[in-house]
């Protein structure tokens, strides 16, 4: 057990292990679950559909993540997505030009993240209840562009976004895996993640130290409304329209719920946001699963639940040392199960 | 001089409104629960429509999803002293006391889309709502005789769990195939009533339908997730519309676009239209007294790609859905 690249191997043993584990009751409940063919120049599978639909997430948990390791959150990722894709299809339907759509809609969730920013950091609001304004009234906002219904369009370079593919890989994949190289290498490469870090296990030392911590935690902020808006656009161009009741409902909670799977703490610090994409993955590869195995849907959410509640038991369990603990106690008596 | 000419204009515009407001002979109050879908905007502006077209000073009051700004609307129809009150109840209980009010200002108050429960029927006129079992009927029916005997493994997209729409319309399909062993449901699962979740779902049905090859249909609970779907079938190589068929309910505009594409081949109407036949029931009740029945159905009318879809789709285009 030395050296830093094991140590990260063996902290994210219980993610890989249920990762692992949900895959494999995904080929069981379907045996087709590992097939992947090319239908139409494009990747098409279980698996592919796993990382597809579980991109929009894995977006929006590269900015929580930053976020939460501040030690704050943002509930309005959801209502962020609907604005953006609002947006996005809007315009599209006006005539402006794509980039022109593009920039647009990322602006505008940079503007909604600097709004929570604000809050946060000028004005001493507690995180969850300065981003909580904005989840209430971002769908109004939403619905207000939209005029309640839902706008379709049919520009395919906007659709390109959601359904395209290169070299066989579908956009959104692409997407999510750029802004994952891109994040981990700005904060990791630089002493931003140590920064980001240092705020959120204590804000005033952090100042003390000479940290503009107001400054951090507004563009921490733009980031994670940046992400909602990138996400909004994929889940606009997905279903080539913007819905603005439903797109993105609830995937707030999704997205905190793949960071804490990743093993980031909800009281900051130390995070990793290679571990929330997993976490984000862990979390659709279970819908997905559910999906397939053909369970009455009144199941889901229990099913999910009972998921969950073993991914973060086993991370608890790992994290306080349990694993030593069973190495000690049985480990001279010979081999141990699992 | 200039005082009195205003007041002279005062006075011509206000005789010009009260000759208006004589005008139309009925004055209804519409208590609306709010813009919370495609199909509440479409109802509005039917309801708009149909007002006017039988001169009737229509007074919409949006309750932004909330009981207590129903209430409040009610009250406020009574005190002006409405002719009538339409609502569109947004929960089911917790009417009476206001319901009561009304009555004792003898005004009727007529229900659309939705019922509820009260102590007693007396205190409204009457509901004005579609039977979803019996949309869902419709179109197992559709799906039993345009497969005409063959074999066929249908896929459903259930709406949200748990709701009445998604109950009954489960229901109705099951009774509309139920005398045909040939139809079997062979994967049900929830979609939601969203476009997102529709085409999320389908991918997986059709992964685990053999890349979809087995499935000869899809019933979808809403069009919403039937548009979602076509995309995942689009996208797994295969042809809707031909390869599999596709059925839906609620007729919205963009299902007849999928259908004059050919990608879509029926759904059954949940019309808009619920304050055309409440306005004649109110006024059959004004004009000789007569209590219409306390259920109205509305017509759960088939639509297929024979119904010029083009032609349907440009006239609900501006309906607001």
């Amino acid at each position: 057990m030395s050296g830093p690249r094991v140590t990260a191997l063996t902290k994210a043993m219980p993610q890989l292990l249920t990762l692992v584990l949900i895959l494999f009751l995904n080929y069981l409940a379907f045996p087709g679950f590992f097939d992947i063919r090319l239908q139409d120049g494009r990747l098409f599978g279980s698996l592919i559909d796993v990382l597809n639909r579980g991109a929009p997430v894995i977006i929006l948990a590269v900015g929580m993540t930053a976020v939460i390791a501040s030690r704050g959150v943002d509930l309005s990722v959801g209502a962020v997505m609907a604005v953006s894709g609002a947006i996005a299809a809007t315009m599209t339907v006006a005539g402006y030009p794509l980039p022109i759509v593009i920039l647009a809609t990322l602006g505008v969730g940079l503007l909604c993240g600097l709004w929570n920013g604000i809050l946060v950091a000028y004005f001493d609001l507690q995180p969850i209840v300065a981003t909580l304004i904005l989840m209430v009234a971002g769908r109004g906002i939403a619905q207000l562009i939209t005029e309640g219904s839902i706008v379709t369009f049919n520009e395919p370079g906007l659709i390109f976004f959601g359904t395209g593919s290169f070299a066989g890989v579908p956009m959104p994949i692409l997407i999510a895996l750029l802004l994952l190289i891109v994040a981990i290498a700005v904060v990791r490469r630089t002493a931003l993640g140590l920064l980001i870090e240092s705020i959120g296990i204590n804000r005033s030392a952090s100042n003390y130290a000479g940290l503009n911590s107001k400054l951090l935690l507004l563009v921490i902020y733009a980031f994670c409304g940046f992400c909602a808006a990138l996400a909004g656009i994929i889940i606009a161009a997905d279903i080539r329209g913007a819905d603005a009741n439903n797109a993105g409902l609830w995937l707030e909670l999704d997205a905190i719920l793949a960071v804490v799977v990743g093993g980031t703490s909800l009281f900051g610090g130390r995070f990793s946001i290679l571990m929330s994409a997993l976490g984000a993955v862990i979390i659709q590869a279970m819908n997905t699963g559910i999906l397939l195995s053909g369970f009455p849907p009144e199941y889901n959410l229990i099913l999910k639940a009972l998921v969950i509640i073993v991914i973060l038991l086993a991370q608890s369990f790992s994290s306080a040392g349990g694993w030593a603990f069973v190495k000690a106690e049985f480990g001279t008596k010979g081999r141990k199960s699992q | 001089m200039a005082f009195t000419k205003r007041i002279l204009l005062a006075t011509t515009v206000a005789i010009a409104f009260a000759g208006y407001a004589n005008a139309a002979d009925l004055t209804v109050g519409f208590s609306q629960i709010g813009s919370e879908s495609g199909w509440r905007a479409a109802e509005t502006s039917v309801s708009k429509i149909e007002a006017e077209k039988r001169g009737i000073n229509l007074k919409i009051a949006d309750a932004q999803q909330k009981q207590e700004n129903q209430i409040k609307a009610i009250r406020g129809f009574v005190a002006q002293g409405v002719d009538a009150i339409f609502i569109a109840p947004v929960v089911a209980t917790g009417w009476d006391t206001v319901l009561t009010e009304a009555k004792e200002a003898k005004i009727p108050v007529i229900l659309l889309d939705r019922t509820i429960e009260t102590a007693s029927d007396d205190l409204y006129l009457t509901a004005v709502t579609s039977d979803t079992v019996h949309e869902g009927k419709v179109a197992g029916e559709w799906l039993v005789k345009t497969v005409a005997g063959k074999d066929c493994k249908v896929v459903e997209l259930q709406g949200t769990v748990g709701s009445s729409p998604a109950i009954n319309r489960k229901k109705g399909f099951e009774e509309g195939i139920a005398s045909a062993s040939n139809i079997k449901i062979t994967r049900s699962q929830t979609g939601d009533f969203t476009r997102s979740k529709g085409k999320e779902v389908m991918e997986g049905f059709l992964k685990a339908e053999n890349g979809g090859k087995d499935i000869c249909a899809l019933y979808a609970h809403n069009d919403d997730m039937a548009v979602g779907a076509i995309q995942a079938i689009k996208e797994a190589g295969l042809k809707p519309g031909k390869d599999i068929l596709v059925v839906s309910i609620d007729a919205v505009p963009d299902i007849f676009k999928a259908m004059s594409e050919g990608e879509a081949n029926a759904t059954v109407e949940l019309t808009p239209n619920m304050a055309g036949p409440a306005f004649d029931a109110l006024k059959a009740f004004k004009d000789d007294g007569k209590a219409p029945p306390k259920w109205i159905q509305t017509e759960s009318k088939l639509y297929t790609q024979a119904d010029d879809p083009k032609k349907v789709y440009e006239e609900k285009k501006g309906l607001g859905y």
